[in-house]
């Protein structure tokens, strides 16, 4: 954000900030980032630690929500089966823009280990990922990391979501 | 009939418009409280459940297929995410199903090793299932302390094998490492903050707490019958009122040297569970406290000698010329185990966990069966939850102690 000194002893009105539009709202988007609770598997149990007591996530903003309408980044922890899939998409078209996906784990990734008939080779299959975090299961720093690179990532996009390139890679 | 089609899923026998008095309501499978991936379907008149339809293979990965295409050796580390919050019991229960096919026994230290990784993993997942039982139930505070409690016992997983979760913390025939110096302190220590914990803080928080009692009092209520024609397991069946645990009943490597009791509850309802998991975290510190002692007095091997199954140890892999040559053998090719069958019962924290595995001397396994607890409490679901109130649904199965990694498999 732009910073500008101030001296408010000798002005006589109020202190004045300049910034862009582009930077204000993603000062706001980048720092209340609000995952979805989507736990499918071992990562999930991450995640929790994640946000419970040792790492704490409510400090940087991220508080998990249990319904997608009110949720901002989908954080898809765990093996995504092909039986599931359909949720997966249906939860992040449920989701209300701007929205971000999170890959954790190499299930999420690739498939990871589990190269079986029954497992989604990398959930970008279905739904477009922002952050692809490695690992199986990554550390809850590994998570805290990804999210400050995602945090990087808005605040560089333009808050003007139509000129955002995901609309385009829309599958539906 | 709802027509099948790319967007809309299609349900099997399934009509979720109805024109009598009963709603059908899907949980699932993404719910917050669904523990993974379960999805009830459930019938509802009013607020009771009037059938409930468990709606399982959401986490489905094939894992019993990947078996049979994997050396023995290989599926090791696949075993961690069968059940995933308490990895070691899963590593432990297919090493020693492969290893009594294989008819060798671990060293002693690396018996004791694995004992204390088995109650340690016993511990991180009764706490987690206390921190999200209450969680669902809507005791926040409670998951924070559980989880602060739990971190320091993945901090000691950690110390011994370098993994928080997914552990590999043991192998066929013993263990790979020996503990880091100082473990050993930090494993008593650890013990006594469980203990002093478990008084001070969760029967603090939760024993007589009056909204806990009320939530969790005559709900999700199985008598010793139903629980035993309906396969359960683990503190499932011993809140049932019948004393059952493998660890008693088939003792197997150190447990019939060691000193614990089995807790038992009859009052067959959710607290008295809940009750349950309290004590045998109690009795795995009890267990811990007798495993310290023990360690010291073993010899320092920590694989079992049976050449032609397991690799030497690499000093003798490094210095002899035919070490090196078997060792090259038994990662290339896999070790061929005699032809036979085998089922070997554990005692993990949730149940009876077990392996039965199907040899025809190939390196890979002609069958592999995991006979997971949780696969049967996710089945006796659609037994108790009928007739309940869809507020205690989620306090029912909190209670079951489901992970959907080892029910899916």
């Amino acid at each position: 954000m732009a910073q500008h000194q101030v001296n408010y002893a000798s002005a006589a009105g109020l202190p004045i900030a300049l910034t862009s539009v582009d930077k204000l709202v993603n000062w706001g988007r980048s720092n209340s980032l609000w995952p979805l609770t989507y736990g499918l598997a071992c990562c999930a149990i991450e995640m929790m630690a994640s946000g419970a007591s040792r790492y704490d996530f409510d400090r940087m903003g991220t508080i998990f929500r249990a319904s997608p309408r009110q949720a901002d980044v989908m954080i898809l922890a765990g093996t995504l089966s092909k039986k599931h899939s359909e949720f997966a998409r249906r939860l992040y078209d449920q989701m209300t823009e701007p929205k971000w996906v999170i890959s954790m784990g190499s299930c999420a990734n690739t498939g990871g280990m589990f190269n079986t008939y029954a497992t989604v080779q990398g959930v970008d299959r279905i739904i477009p990922v922002d952050i692809y975090l490695p690992g199986c299961a990554p550390r809850p720093e590994t998570l805290q990391y990804a999210l400050m690179m995602l945090q990087k990532k808005i605040r560089r996009e333009s808050a003007n979501m139509n000129n955002n390139t995901k609309n385009n890679l829309r599958l539906v | 009939m709802q027509q099948p089609n790319k967007l809309t899923p299609f349900f099997e026998n399934l009509n979720f418009e109805r024109d009598d008095n009963t709603m059908v309501i899907n949980f699932g499978p993404q719910h917050p409280s669904a523990h993974g991936q379960l999805r009830l379907v459930l019938e509802l008149e009013g607020e009771q459940v009037v059938k409930a339809y468990p709606d399982i293979g959401y986490l489905h990965r094939g894992i019993e297929k990947m078996a049979e295409n994997m050396t023995y050796n290989e599926f090791l580390p696949t075993t961690d995410r069968l059940d995933y919050i308490a990895s070691t019991s899963n590593n432990y229960a297919y090493a020693l199903a492969v290893e009594k096919l294989l008819g060798i026994e671990a060293p002693r230290r690396a018996q004791v090793i694995r004992t204390m990784l088995l109650e340690l993993n016993r511990i991180i997942s009764h706490l987690f299932f206390i921190a999200t039982h209450a969680l669902d139930v809507g005791a926040m505070s409670v998951f924070l302390y559980a989880f602060r409690e739990r971190e320091f016992a993945m901090d000691l997983m950690e110390d011994y094998c370098g993994a928080r979760l997914t552990h590999s913390a043991v192998r066929i025939g013993g263990v790979p490492l020996d503990l880091p110096s100082g473990w050993v302190e930090k494993l008593a220590s650890f013990c006594s903050k469980v203990e002093y914990e478990l008084e001070h803080t969760y029967n603090a928080l939760l024993q007589e707490n009056r909204i806990w009692k009320m939530r969790l009092e005559n709900v999700g209520v199985i008598s010793a019958e139903e629980a035993l024609s309906w396969g359960c397991t683990g503190p499932m069946l011993r809140g049932s009122g019948v004393n059952w645990d493998i660890r008693k009943e088939e003792p197997y490597e150190l447990y019939s040297e060691l000193d614990f009791d089995i807790p038992v509850s009859d009052r067959c309802d959710s607290y008295g569970r809940y009750r349950l998991y309290m004590e045998e975290m109690g009795q795995s510190v009890r267990i811990l406290r007798q495993l310290i002692p023990m360690y010291s007095k073993t010899e320092p091997q920590l694989m079992a000698h049976a050449p032609q199954y397991i690799s030497a140890p690499k000093e003798e892999i490094m210095t002899q010329n035919y070490a090196l040559m078997q060792h090259f053998v038994l990662v290339t090719q896999g070790m061929r185990p005699p032809k036979g069958e085998v089922y070997v019962p554990t005692e993990s924290p949730k149940g009876e966990l077990g392996f039965y595995i199907k040899s025809e001397g190939e390196p890979y396994a002609y069958r592999l069966k995991c006979r997971a607890p949780s696969f049967f409490h996710t089945g006796l679901l659609q037994e108790i939850l009928v007739g309940t109130y869809i507020a205690d649904v989620v306090t029912i199965i909190g209670t079951t102690n489901i992970v959907f990694g080892e029910v899916d498999r």
